[in-house]
């Protein structure tokens, strides 16, 4: 852990300088950049409500089971007598029926809570593996330069210039829809953004002392990259991870309102949705609740993503100042 | 600068080619059989005979390769599978409507998008920046979709139902037709495209926008006696712009292909809803030409954008 500390760049030294420390000033303690981030990133006020809206969204997806049972009501199951009224119409918001119910009879908030488990197992599950991808290509790409470097920084220039949600679509209907395959094409669409950045990265640590110090100590290319390079490239790769589970869920929920997603009856944020396309006029309730739950969700992903990146990085100044 | 852009023409026509390459092996060879599916579902094996001799499927896949692409650089992609017209056709009658929508959006997204961030950036920390850095995030966190159901929900229904009838309910009318009608039925998807874009472009302009104003010449400038607004718009503005160009020709080359979203929530019958319609129906010509349709549009928007860069920023020609 020392030589990934010993990589990072001074100015989170200077940083150590300037932050006045009230409980350690009698006593003067060396912290470690991750330390002096993490302190940053619990005085922020945006951040801290952010990750506890994330961790509210985490446990009612976990707890999805409970809370159906506590309702008494399946995330498929049909209630005709209780949940439709006499013209076979959606009841609304109610004592049985907190959110209200589907035009199927079925319960809107059972299936809310469920659809946070599909939401975040997608954002999760694709941006984790396009951080995994990119990482590798474009350390890989900007550490051996040369032709490597050029074959794939053209071949993620081409992903780049794939019109992705259109090839993501026409992609789904050859393989047929599923949620493994939404993660699939999510991540195989977003690896090209963070290996792009992760080579520039790359390029610039390079030709830093402690490379050259490793090199001469007869270190092999692997040990390099793996060694001292990628423990300086957690930071920018952390600060993508945060940033690309919004925008992965957001892709989940639009191929799954677009029919290409995730396919009923499983619930999603998505598919709810696309009923609220043609239920809007009657049942306000099939667009706020589906529609919040992700709105909520995508904006504390992001708020956090960028109050982490301000965290990691101090150069950058700070969008929100709590 | 010749030199540039014949690299950059050439890297175009590459991705197009690769393009065409990876078209060509998802739709014909990969795993389904396209004459199978074309037959439908009681058709004898003769009859699916028939229909690969007649697509030329029974043919080396290199040779089949070849006369696709062929006829693709003729500009003839083929029939629809549904309704027996060329492909061509069909698109041309959907770009109008797509193209509508896209640079009406574009216009608009430019307008709140750049102006807000310039707002944010000459007056950091006040409660402007504050407002538009959280619309801006607010907007950003938004699926397009959500967006255009929730301007549906209220800006056309709930006034609907109040006796105001400001917005229709969807659908398109021809701007030869009805000038007013078509901005009328336009206007929502509009903004439904633009808010979610601007907060992309007020991020970008309000973060070049306070590097370039922390420059020497921008000192030098004021230092001079120009008046602020001069400063900020001639000089710093200018040169802030040249990464929103970028995201500029890559945003209106993609939309130009299909604005896939707004155009399903609205219904107007454009690319975008012509290709998810054609997925759903597995009318592959028709998926096929607006997938190449759209990879032109984006290598072309990004040849555009490369041509401006040359013009804006000195040094890119010299390299």
């Amino acid at each position: 852990m020392s030589t990934a500390i010993g990589g990072m760049d001074a100015h989170l030294a200077q940083a150590n300088v300037a932050e006045p420390e009230g409980e350690a000033a009698a006593e003067i303690q060396g912290r470690s950049p991750w330390q002096l981030a993490w302190g940053r990133l619990r005085q922020d006020r945006v951040a801290v409500g952010s990750a506890i809206v994330i961790f509210l969204v985490v446990l009612l997806a976990i707890l999805a089971p409970l809370v159906a049972h506590l309702v008494g009501h399946g995330p498929g199951e049909q209630f005709p007598f209780t949940a439709l009224n006499t013209y076979g119409l959606p009841v609304g918001p109610s004592r049985a029926f907190l959110f209200g119910a589907d035009d199927l009879g079925r319960d809107v908030l059972v299936r809310v809570v469920y659809g946070a488990r599909i939401s975040l197992i997608a954002g999760v599950v694709a941006s984790g593996l396009a951080v995994l991808v990119g990482g590798i290509v474009g350390m890989v790409a900007g550490y051996f330069g040369t032709v490597v470097d050029t074959a794939l920084s053209r071949f993620m220039d081409v992903i780049l210039s794939f019109p992705l949600l259109l090839f993501a679509i026409a992609l789904v209907s050859i393989v047929g829809p599923s949620l493994t395959v939404t993660i699939a094409v999510i991540a195989f669409f977003s690896w090209a953004v963070v290996g792009r950045i992760i080579r520039g990265q790359t390029l610039s640590l390079r030709e830093k002392e402690f490379v050259e110090a490793a090199r001469s100590l007869g270190a092999s290319d692997m040990r390099i990259m793996f060694v001292d390079i990628l423990p300086n490239l957690v930071a920018p790769l952390i600060v993508y991870a945060t940033l690309l589970i919004p925008a992965s869920i957001v892709f989940e929920a639009t191929l799954s309102f677009l029919g290409l997603g995730v396919v009923p009856p499983t619930p999603t944020w998505g598919n709810m949705l696309s009923d609220a396309e043609s239920y809007y006029k009657v049942a306000w309730w099939f667009i706020i609740f589906p529609g919040g739950a992700l709105l909520i969700t995508t904006l504390a992903f992001n708020l956090l993503g960028d109050s982490v990146r301000d965290a990691l990085d101090p150069r950058y100044a700070r969008l929100f100042k709590a | 600068m010749a030199g540039f852009l014949v690299r950059r023409v050439l890297f175009g026509l590459l991705v197009l080619w690769i393009i065409s390459v990876v078209v060509f092996v998802m739709f014909f060879i990969a795993p389904h059989d396209v004459a199978r599916l074309l037959a439908g579902r009681q058709a004898n094996q003769a009859e699916i005979e028939a229909i690969r001799r007649s697509l030329g499927l029974n043919r080396p896949i290199l040779d089949q390769y070849l006369s696709w692409v062929w006829k693709l650089l003729h500009g003839d992609l083929g029939y629809s599978y549904r309704a027996s017209v060329p492909v061509r056709y069909l698109l041309a009658t959907r770009i109008p409507v797509t193209a509508s929508l896209a640079f009406g959006a574009a216009i608009i997204w430019l307008v709140i998008g750049v102006g807000a961030g310039v707002l944010a950036a000459i007056r950091p920390r006040t409660i402007a920046d504050r407002v538009v850095t959280f619309f801006a995030l607010f907007f950003y966190s938004m699926p397009t979709f959500l967006l255009g159901l929730l301007l549906l929900f209220f800006a056309f229904f709930k006034l609907y139902t109040a006796g105001i009838h400001l917005f229709p309910g969807g659908g398109y009318v021809n701007l030869t037709q009805d000038p007013i009608g078509w901005a009328d039925h336009l206007i929502l998807p509009w903004f439904t495209l633009a808010l979610v874009t601007a907060a992309v472009y007020s991020r970008l302009t309000r973060g070049t926008m306070l590097d370039v104003l922390g420059e020497d010449y921008i000192r030098t400038a004021r230092s001079k006696g120009i008046s602020e607004g001069r400063v900020i718009f001639r000089h710093a503005l200018r040169s802030a712009l040249t990464p929103v160009v970028t995201q500029f020709g890559i945003d209106l080359g993609t939309l130009l292909g299909g604005a896939i979203v707004t155009e399903n929530v609205f219904g107007l019958p454009g690319l975008g809803q012509l290709a998810v319609q054609s997925i759903l129906n597995q009318n592959l010509p028709v998926v096929i030409g607006i997938v190449i349709l759209a990879s032109f549009f984006i290598v072309v928007a990004n040849i555009g954008v490369d041509f401006m860069y040359a013009l804006l920023d000195p040094r890119v020609r010299l390299s």
